[in-house]
């Protein structure tokens, strides 16, 4: 899965720009495991020190057991290095052990907890945010959450031990020559940090040249059809090979640098092993007895693991970089408050007449903007009331606050008589149906698609919603009835398709309250016939709420309620408003003479 | 692993540099083994013979040796990461022409994101593969072979000794990269399908709020979030135990250079610095040994990857030119089904023995239920799919001996779904004739009705639109594809349901501008409006991959069929209504 989104980039990043308020609020999900974690650090302490005993031990037997011919001294200081060497690898197991273990367990709460907040989010927050963004935040941004907590913090601790470790015991053996081994130190950290940088930058390039080769790429697959219609397969063969030759540029820039890296840092550690070889060997001509060849053998061992830390704390300053901006965009997700909420004692319905009315309602996106102003609605139980009006004048608005997505911001929402804020969401939505204009499809069969209304439901009673919607027919005629495959947005499926699963789907939930934006985009009119009919079927016996779009629903409806700039207009039946004259007449005249074959249109 | 040679078809225009970047590998390998063998020397016949005069040669050869090298390493790294970069950026290109060529019918079965995770995951791992991975495995292979030479000439007991853990090793890099590496690709495959649960949830979320399924959602994608996590730790714990083994036995391989080198040392078979210098070569052994296992994965992945993308790259374009095709003559426009038939999958017929022969300029309106093939219909005439049965003919010629550009660059289409790319609105409408003037593309744009529209946008026809630009209504969509039809110019025309998400008042312009267009055009609508399908010179009435009646408006009501029978159900409360806001104008 790749997601193109707003990738973590932070190439252009420094140390100022990291926020640590957010970083600390990270505590909320280590706490829980702060146990484990401190185990963990223990036991990298532990290795650490372990793994520097090494050089020591050949020192010793170098300098003392084999020009004494001391087998026996020699037989010892094996043993205690292959011992020391096989207690390392058992602390090393039970501490990777234990880290992946914490980690992973991290990962999986900031994950749920996300998850379950992205349910009671509003759909407030998902106009606002793309579902890309929504997608890299709950993935990308909180792996680099994790790698920060359970890679870096532990990795800083048993760097900065190495390096102060290494030293500590060069500077005991020998200080003249630990100072003079040290002379490689800044010129390693100096090159180790600004390659690393510039390696950093160009690999964020090269990422940002791969994402667009992909999006090309996923452009000209989901549009290969409009690209053969077309005859265009030349012209983007070359526009392709011109971002396909950016990305190799930015590639060939990274890999540059990445050849320069090694055969540098393998130079400063060369001069280093001269170092403590020619200064060592000048001394010991000077006849410092201190300096012998184990001492220098053990050197040269420990300048090389210079290298490692040094290379390592570059890591963890991107990984901080990182997982402060990471941290940031998990927060403002986690941050952002559901616009709906149950308050502390709502009523759970258990049976609805259906019986909607709205009382003064008057509803603001943004605060001084009203978009309904002082609407009065009434639907008594079995009624169908039709929403007309022109594009904008508060329609869907309307019919989202009946569902609760937005709270009234004056008046009230009364089903039976009751405020819906005082009714439990959930309750309040199970005894909804809602049909919305573009139909979604989950991957799965059609059977799971249609039980989605009703997750309870036996085959037979999926069968027969089906039936009754009249979906049965299409369905029955696919290789694999119900069990058909349905995926990635129900591609396979025409659009008529898809809204008679919608209405199967609805009317399976055998709501008693029914909403329903009517789609405007058009079907053949063999399925418009069926279309009408499950309409009826669904209708009837149900309190319903209709955006309406075709003649015969408007027709119908026992109501219709004319809807202009957030204000009720105009109330009666289609003949009534007909007869009245004024917007209906209007917007009855401007959709339906225009003589299209139905009367969908204006939108 | 047989496709890693097919793959090196790719680098065959880059054997040269593949040949020098494979030739400095070796000198890099054998400058590698010198510095232990500086040290040897500095400690034997420097330190312990106090030759101090000496010092500062051995010194000066230390860096000199590896400046040298990594002078040599660089550039034998960037000529290898060249010839990856360069196979790479082919691979790609070739893969795109190819789905470029590829037919509807691979796009119809191959799901967009299993298709899109192949051209773009697995060129990438071929790409790490190509441009780290194979200088690396190239080099560790040579510098085990040199440095286990070189260790074998100075003294083959001891190497052999030194070697006792290796074999240990390599098997449990074996066993590594056989049974943990594929719990790795385990991994990826939970992640992603975790990944899809929440795709949808997100995208979705309408849905679950109105059905307040909630408590479904969460207990799903816990299912699967757990599922991840369980895989992970267990994973991770057997990762884990392999890399500590590991790590312990490369130590032992010193400890028993310490040990029996020490005793060699007392014996006086080596020197300090023999062993000093083994010691170092041991471990520039070790190390391509404990990575190998992770380069063999790599190689596994790329190999699995590189059969995925031959996958694609082998699959055979079910349309495509005949050897030999001919251009497409200048399309007069006369369109022949002959005894056509049709099929998708070879198991359901979708059209059967369709006849049918449209005169030049002939406007053909076809009407028909779901899935009674219209669509399909449409789509034989520009070859998106051949047909199965029969042949279709254009101005006389069988449309499978012409080439496929000739002949679509001739058809202008407008298809169901509207599909615009991230690009300029006038990028957009040229999109089948990019060399297209402004002039041209205003002309159509105004043709469509969507040049007002276009006008008032601040940055007019350059307006970047879709994923990164302005967002386009369905209306609006709609007009732009007509005008991007349009500018085609072409003798036929084919419209599926192309006029059905637009306002009222702009249909009708359509429709007159259409009406105009039409009239010296063949065309093929699928019809939706009333207007097109009185307006058509011939009605086809299609079900179930046949036609059942054809005839004009009059003709085929006269006949009481299937027409008559969606006329009265469809077209007829239709026409009372315009009989009422007639009579409502007049009454004004």
């Amino acid at each position: 899965m790749h997601f193109h989104g707003p990738g973590l980039d932070t190439g252009d990043l420094s140390l100022k720009d990291v926020q640590f308020k957010h970083m600390g609020r990270l505590k909320e999900f280590v706490r829980p495991y702060a146990g484990y974690l401190i185990l963990a650090m223990c036991l990298v302490v532990a290795i650490t020190v372990l793994g520097l005993i090494g050089p020591l031990l050949t020192r010793q037997a170098l300098d003392i057991y084999i020009p004494a011919h001391d087998w026996n001294g020699l037989n010892r200081i094996i043993l205690v290095y292959v011992l020391i060497q096989a207690s390392i690898a058992v602390l090393r197991y039970s501490q990777t052990y234990i880290m992946s273990w914490t980690g992973q367990r991290i990962l999986f709460l900031m994950r749920r907890r996300m998850f379950v907040h992205l349910q009671d989010l509003g759909l407030d927050f998902y106009d606002r945010m793309q579902a890309g963004r929504i997608m890299s935040r709950l993935t990308s941004d909180i792996d680099a959450l994790n790698e920060l907590i359970t890679g870096g913090v532990i990795n800083l601790l048993s760097d900065v031990l190495s390096l102060v470790g290494i030293m500590y015991i060069m500077l005991r053996v020998n200080y003249r020559l630990a100072l003079v081994s040290f002379i490689t130190l800044p010129l390693l950290f100096v090159t180790v940090w600004s390659l690393r940088f510039r390696m950093t930058r160009a690999y964020h390039k090269v990422r940002r040249r791969i994402a667009d080769v992909n999006a090309n790429l996923q452009e000209s697959i989901s549009g290969m059809r409009i690209v053969q219609a077309f005859s265009r397969e030349d012209v983007n063969m070359d526009r392709f090979s011109e971002t396909n030759m950016r990305n190799f540029q930015a590639n060939m820039e990274a890999q540059t640098l990445h050849a320069l890296f090694f055969p540098l840092i393998e130079v400063i550690g060369a001069i280093g092993t001269a170092t403590v070889v020619y200064y060592g060997g000048l001394r010991m001509s000077w006849g410092d007895t201190a300096i012998t060849v184990g001492t220098l053998w053990a050197f040269l061992q420990y300048v090389t693991r210079f290298f490692w830390p040094v290379r390592e704390l570059s890591e963890i300053y991107n990984l901080i970089l990182q997982g402060s901006v990471s941290a940031e965009r998990v927060f403002e997700v986690l941050d952002w408050e559901p616009n709906v909420k149950d308050k502390p004692d709502t009523i759970w319905l258990s049976n609805v007449a259906g019986h909607v009315e709205f009382k003064n309602v008057t509803f603001e996106y943004q605060k001084d903007l009203p978009v309904l102003h002082d609407v009065n609605l009434e639907a008594r139980p079995g009624e169908t009331i039709a929403l007309v009006g022109p594009t904008g004048a508060g329609k869907s608005t309307i019919i989202s606050l009946l569902c609760r997505f937005y709270d009234v911001t004056r008046g009230a929402v009364l089903i039976d008589g009751v405020d819906i804020r005082d009714i439990a969401i959930a309750s309040l939505r199970r005894h909804m149906g809602i049909v919305l204009q573009d139909t979604f499809i989950f991957s799965g069969t059609i059977m799971e698609n249609i039980r989605y209304g009703k997750l309870e439901a036996t085959d037979e009673e999926v069968k027969e919603a089906a039936r009754l919607v009249g979906a049965d027919d299409f369905i029955s005629r696919l290789p694999d009835g119900y069990q058909t495959q349905v995926g990635e947005r129900g591609s396979r499926l025409s659009v008529g398709q898809r809204q008679l699963l919608a209405f199967a789907r609805a009317l399976l939930a055998d709501p008693r309250i029914l909403i329903l934006d009517e789609a405007t985009s058009s079907v053949d009119s063999y399925t418009e016939l069926l279309i009408q009919k499950a309409l009826e079927c669904l209708l009837k016996g149900r309190t319903a709420f209709v955006i309406a779009h075709r003649l015969s629903t408007i027709r119908n409806a026992d109501r219709i309620y004319v809807i202009d700039d957030g204000r009720v207009v105009q109330t009666g039946t289609h003949e009534e408003l007909l007869a009245q004259g004024g917007l209906y007449k209007d917007l009855y005249e401007k959709q339906f003479s225009g003589n299209p074959l139905e009367n969908e249109a204006a939108r | 692993m047989k496709v890693l040679f097919r793959l090196t078809e790719f680098a065959k225009p880059y054997w040269k540099l593949f040949a020098l970047s494979l030739t400095l590998v070796f000198v890099i390998s054998g400058l590698g083994v010198l510095q232990p063998l500086i040290v040897e020397w500095v400690i034997d016949d420097v330190l312990a013979s106090r030759k101090f005069n000496l010092l500062i040669y051995g010194a000066l050869a230390i860096v000199g040796a590896v400046a040298v090298q990594g002078g040599i390493r660089f550039v034998q790294r960037y000529t290898m990461a060249l010839c990856g970069q360069k196979v790479v950026f082919d691979v790609r290109n070739r893969l795109y022409q190819h789905l470029q060529q590829l037919s509807f019918s691979f796009y119809d079965k191959a799901q967009t994101g299993q298709l899109m995770s192949r051209v773009t995951a697995d060129v990438e791992t071929l790409q790490r593969f190509f441009s780290n991975g194979l200088v690396q495995i190239v080099q560790s292979a040579v510098t085990l072979l040199i440095t286990f030479g070189v260790m074998m000439n100075k003294d083959w007991k001891l190497t052999l000794i030194a070697m006792i853990p290796v074999p240990f090793l390599a098997d449990r890099v074996r066993l590594y990269s056989t049974k943990i590496r594929p719990k790795f690709w385990e991994i990826q495959q939970k992640l992603a399908v975790l990944t899809a649960t929440l795709q949808e949830n997100v995208t979705g979320q309408r849905v679950v709020k109105a059905f307040a399924r909630k408590d479904y959602e969460i207990q799903k994608f816990e299912r699967d979030n757990e599922a991840l996590l369980r895989e992970n730790v267990s994973t991770r714990r057997i990762a884990a135990f392999y890399e500590s083994t590991m790590g312990f036995l490369t130590e032992l391989s010193l400890a028993i250079i310490l040990w029996y080198g020490g005793r060699s040392v007392m014996t006086g078979e080596i020197t300090p610095g023999e062993m000093v210098a083994f010691s170092m070569l041991v471990m520039q052994l070790i190390a391509p040994v404990r990575m190998l296992g992770f380069w063999v994965s790599l190689a596994q992945r790329t190999a699995a990857s590189g059969e995925r993308i031959y996958e694609v790259l082998d699959t055979r374009a079910d349309v495509r030119n005949k050897p030999g095709a001919q251009p497409m003559p200048k399309i007069k426009g006369r369109v022949t089904f002959d005894h056509v038939s049709f099929s998708y999958d070879g198991r359901q017929t979708v059209l059967e023995d369709i006849n049918l022969d449209v005169k030049p300029g002939e406007t053909i309106a076809i009407l028909g239920g779901t899935g009674s093939g219209k669509s399909t219909l449409i789509n034989l005439i520009p070859r998106f799919y051949d047909v199965t049965g029969g042949r279709i003919l254009i101005d006389g010629v069988d449309i499978r001996d012409v080439t496929l550009d000739s002949l679509r660059r001739q058809i202008g289409v407008v298809t169901q779904e509207t599909f615009l790319f991230s690009a300029s609105l006038r990028d957009n409408i040229a999109y089948g004739k990019p060399q297209a003037s402004l002039e041209e593309v205003k002309r159509a744009a105004e043709a469509a009705h969507i040049a007002e529209f276009i006008e008032s946008l601040p940055n007019g026809y350059d307006t970047i639109i879709g994923e990164r630009g302005v967002g386009l209504s369905g209306g609006q969509k709609q007009r732009v594809a007509i005008a991007r039809a349009l500018l085609m110019d072409a003798r036929i025309l084919l419209l599926d349901e192309s006029t059905s998400s637009v306002d009222v008042e702009t249909e009708m312009r359509i429709q007159e501008a259409f009406s105009k267009l039409l009239k010296d055009r063949t065309s093929f609508i699928i019809a939706q409006r009333l207007s097109t399908v009185r307006n058509a010179d011939r009605i086809i009435v299609l079900d179930r991959g046949r036609i059942v009646e054809q005839g004009t408006h009059e003709e085929l009501l006269k006949l009481g069929g299937i027409y008559t029978a969606i006329y009265n159900l469809q077209f007829k409360p239709q026409e009372e209504l315009e009989g009422v806001a007639d009579a409502a104008r007049e009454g004004r």
